[in-house]
């Protein structure tokens, strides 16, 4: 990089280098009222960027619910706040890391995982579990295999690392990301429900602080890179990715956490995307004042950078706060006991403005309020997605189901997992009640929430080929599924955090399809009382003209009451009764029965009935809360025999089910209609008379035992084949890959 | 018993580790930082887990030459009993407390999972709850776990009664499938001499609550409790 404080003018191919539309640079001209130097101009990029200005989905993000009696800080903040009682509040987040981690899986994905962290701690939570939603191309692409064992050791290596468990997520497979791949993180944190940090700056005067990490020269630029679609050229993009250092993110969080408990802080936020330059214009720009800054005194790990590049490093593990007069030495010595470094870098002011100081002239000045809250907003043409016709299940061939079943157990998109948890540390800090693998993760909270039986569940979820097909019903089932995760673990819904990956969205069909998501999602969130509190906006994930499908990925938060109620996720025993609750008509169309065993991804998506969700969850709910359910599982993906057969997997037992004549056999065992629930009990008639009570349909399918999954037909299929099947394949596919090597 | 639990820079189960010795003991353990020179009077020093100093070097070498552990050494010496756990087992090989050391893991990968444990010498303060040949199932969660050592220190740990545990299947079978890393005779914990310091790669402090899923780690912090009260 040359000297970019005196620029030889700025040229059109020098905007474009910056993402910039020259309708765009039309407006920065017009904010600046002068040509801007090189400085000003990369500042103008990254703020600017769909990555830090929501500008194509901030029209539509405006319409979701944000509200609701539990809510404590909606979005806008560097993550959600909800009340969970007891004086304590539930702070969290989902982020994508997609286009970093495809090009440099393991620093991509850990990063993504750092970077989800400091946006929780920074409001002053402890941050107590993270999960993650990937989604991969094709197992037969020659990058697969690489990328997911990148991933998944970056998500571990950075988690594991720091020290927070890593108790839920979920993985699908699909050639849409061959090129493209989805990564997505969440971190769930704890904090006294008065002692919220925010990131609005105030008080001129007050001394801005930098703390954490030296400034590097890595990710420059990262924020406008992940704004773009992939060319051929992605490859040379690495430099762009930050590496990781999860021992200095460890320590970053102790040190701001031993911070927060004195009274110094007026205001904190981390170096996220566009570093230094979107920290300190968000700061400012929320607070009403502006702010200069002496880049001389940024902590700097490399010798000869510029002050183009110290605005626009994305080093990771660092923060900038605004603390109050004369607490510059208690911060000092917190941070030196850490190990961390510590610089007063600026003032704020009461200009308006950004005033960048270096070797004693002035390297850039910008207006804060233009150029913060004036970034471009486009309600782009969309066009909206036509469902396809319901597919007939009649018009399907008979099979052999269990045949089918072994298949579907073992395919990508339902094979364990266990391959990838058992990299992630999920039992660290010592509360992990429910592991990974069961329907969502459950963290016991401390003793001053609740006595010590309280727990907080979370689960992410998307069903992207449901989205495609239909975009409204696959906004509301994503929401729905996540939901229905968090009451089979006994777990009331809270609110949720929304990662939007889509397609690029100058595209009419592609903003279609998140126009309807959101639209799907906004309805299902409203129905469930979830309020979406914090959310990220991942577009253009598109690689040579090709989007991925598109994944509104939801991860939700619920609280339970008593983590001693929690059913199992396993059947244990044998001799109980298999309820069903929920209806279910046989939806064949978009199911993974129809894709994995015919080969055809086609039909309408199963509806989504909101009532019914919410009357089943509930009626759930009070049947945990009464002691009446052993164990638990929601249908999801494979219907109910996969449900059957996961729920067999993960227990001692298996089960003998009965098949119904009315409904065709393959809709029955594999549709995938939409808020049902598989249930082991020992009282059958109880629960059938409180579902009619509830007005929840319920229907007796069985009962535990032996060590077969059996139909009444007289047919069986060992718990030994379905478990060869189902944990084999992943690590098989992964030991390939050393083979290859 | 009165226990201090030192803290490193990138330790993460210190609080793990409290709760299982206060659950024991019915004493709060202090908490020591990495930079104290100084140790409270104290009945058992404990290292927990995590990634001192990120294990950016080898795991454990950074944090064996913190200020703390001169003191840690000198206490030891005197025969204050000294446990370690993950981390905590790789730092005491590292300051040379314990004999062998832990390599990367043979998968390669980092590994969280329940293993099971047999005990392979119930004479000693840590293991006094215990009966020889005991099996208890505990969490690991690890990725330098590999334990080795050579002929001949395997050969005294053998005869003198250094080894602690071995994984083994629900047989109590020392299998390869039960080692969960690669350790050489499928060794997860190792005693010095004396038998006054522990190291062990499993957590015993993650199964001591029901909510765990088992509790048979209790057994370790009751049988010190007991034996150091």
């Amino acid at each position: 990089m040359t000297d970019t404080t005196k620029t030889p003018g700025i040229t059109p191919e020098i905007v474009a280098e910056h993402g910039l539309k020259p309708e765009e640079y039309r407006k920065v001209l017009e904010i600046m009222g002068r040509e801007p130097n090189l400085v000003e101009l990369g500042i103008f990029s990254v703020m600017w960027s769909e990555h830090c200005s929501y500008k194509s989905s901030k029209v539509w993000l405006k319409k979701l619910p944000t509200q609701g009696p539990q809510v404590i800080c909606g979005p806008g903040e560097n993550a959600g706040v909800v009340d969970i009682g007891d004086g304590m509040a539930a702070i969290f987040k989902i982020e994508s890391h997609n286009h970093p981690s495809f090009i440099e899986p393991y620093q991509g994905a850990a990063t993504g995982v750092g970077g989800i962290l400091r946006d929780v701690f920074t409001m002053g939570a402890r941050p107590i579990m993270n999960l993650n939603a990937l989604r991969f191309g094709s197992p037969d692409h020659p990058k697969t295999r690489h990328l997911v064992s990148g991933v998944v050791a970056g998500i571990g290596g950075y988690g594991n690392c720091v020290g927070i468990p890593t108790v839920a997520g979920e993985v699908n497979f699909h050639p849409a990301y061959n090129g493209n791949i989805l990564v997505n993180a969440m971190t769930v944190g704890l904090a006294p429900a008065d002692r919220i940090f925010y990131s609005a700056a105030a008080g001129a005067g007050n001394p801005v602080v930098y703390v954490g990490s030296k400034t590097g020269r890595d990710g420059i630029h990262g924020a406008t890179m992940a704004s773009a679609e992939f060319g051929e050229d992605s490859e040379e993009k690495r430099p762009t990715v930050q590496v990781g250092d999860p021992f200095t993110e460890k320590l970053l969080i102790e040190a701001c956490l031993e911070l927060m408990a004195t009274d110094a802080i007026v205001a904190i936020q981390d170096m996220g995307a566009a570093g230094l330059t979107s920290s300190s214009f968000e700061m400012a720009s929320k607070g009403g004042v502006g702010v200069e800054l002496d880049l001389d005194r940024v902590p700097l790990r490399e010798e000869g950078m510029t002050p183009y590049e110290i605005m626009l490093s994305e080093s990771q593990e660092r923060m900038l706060m605004v603390i109050k007069p004369g607490r510059e030495e208690l911060t000092r010595g917190i941070f030196e006991k850490w190990d961390l470094d510590f610089a007063v870098i600026g003032r704020l002011t009461e200009t308006g403005k950004m005033v960048l100081r270096w070797h004693g002239e002035v390297a850039g000045e910008l207006p804060i309020d233009p150029l913060a809250l004036a970034s471009p907003e486009y309600d782009r043409p969309w066009t909206p997605t036509t469902p396809p016709p319901p597919l007939d299940p009649a018009s399907l061939p008979e099979r052999d189901p269990l045949e089918a079943l072994e298949t579907l157990i073992g395919c990508p998109d339902l094979a364990s997992r266990r391959w990838i948890w058992e990299q992630y540390d999920h039992l660290v800090m010592g509360n992990t009640v429910v592991r990974p693998g069961a329907d969502a993760g459950v963290v016991r909270l401390p003793a001053e929430c609740g006595g010590g039986k309280k727990g907080l569940a979370a689960k992410v979820d998307c069903t992207p080929r449901y989205c495609l097909a239909d975009p409204v019903q696959g906004g509301r089932q994503a929401v729905a599924e996540a939901c229905r995760n968090l009451y089979a673990v006994g777990a009331r819904p809270l609110a949720v955090t929304n990662n939007l990956n889509f397609g690029n969205p100058e595209k009419p069909e592609i903003m279609g399809q998140l126009v309807g998501c959101l639209q799907g999602m906004g309805e299902a969130c409203r129905a469930l009382g979830a309020p979406v509190v914090s959310g990220n906006v991942s577009l253009y994930n598109e690689t040579e003209g090709k989007a991925i499908l598109p994944t509104p990925t939801i991860g939700a938060i619920g609280l339970v009451e008593d983590v001693a109620r929690i059913p199992g996720a396993g059947l244990a025993e044998a001799g109980l009764a298999l309820v069903l609750l929920g209806r279910t008509r046989g939806e064949l169309g978009q199911s993974l029965y129809l894709r994995e065993i015919e080969g055809r991804e086609e039909g309408a998506p199963p509806p989504v009935d909101l009532e019914a969700e919410r009357a089943a969850g509930e009626l759930l709910l009070a049947l945990i809360a009464k002691g009446r359910v052993s164990a638990c599982h929601d249908l999801s993906d494979g219907g109910l025999l996969v449900a059957a057969a996961e729920m067999a997997l993960a227990g001692t037992v298996g089960c003998a089910l009965d098949v119904p004549g009315e409904t065709p056999k393959t809709a029955w065992l594999f549709g995938e209609d939409q808020g049902r629930y598989l249930l082991a009990v020992r009282d059958a008639d109880a629960i059938l008379s409180a579902a009619e009570a509830a007005g929840v349909p319920a229907v007796r399918v069985g009962e535990t035992g032996g060590d077969a999954l059996k139909l009444s037909d007289g047919s069986a299929i060992s718990v030994a084949s379905l478990r060869r099947a189902h944990e084999g394949w992943l690590p098989a596919y992964m030991a390939a890959e050393l083979a290859a090597e | 018993m009165r226990s201090a639990v030192i803290v490193f820079p990138g330790s993460n189960r210190e609080m793990d580790m409290v709760a299982a010795l206060e659950q024991a003991s019915g004493k709060k353990p202090a908490l020591v930082f990495h930079k104290d020179t100084e140790l409270p009077e104290v009945d058992l020093i404990v290292l927990p887990g995590g990634f001192s100093h990120g294990d950016y070097l080898r795991a454990g070498a950074m944090a064996a030459r913190s200020p703390v552990m001169a003191e840690v050494r000198r206490r030891a010496e005197k025969g204050v009993p000294v446990l370690g756990v993950c981390n905590g087992f790789q730092i005491l090989t590292e300051a040379g407390l314990l004999p062998g050391a832990l390599m990367r893991n043979a998968s390669l990968r980092f590994v969280c999972k329940n293993v099971t444990l047999r005990c392979e010498n119930a004479q000693t303060l840590f293991t006094g709850a215990m009966e020889a040949g005991q099996r208890m199932t505990v969490p690991c969660a690890h990725m330098d776990g590999n334990y080795f050592a050579d002929a001949d220190t395997m050969k005294r740990l053998e005869d003198s009664g250094g080894i602690a545990f071995r994984y083994v299947d629900g047989e109590g079978r020392t299998t390869e499938e039960a080692n969960p890393n690669g350790s050489l005779d499928n060794v997860a914990g190792v005693f010095n001499e004396t038998k006054t310091v522990l190291g062990l790669m499993p957590h015993p402090e993650d199964a001591t609550d029901p909510l765990h899923g088992g509790t048979d780690g209790r057994a370790l912090f009751h049988g010190l409790a007991e034996a150091l009260a």
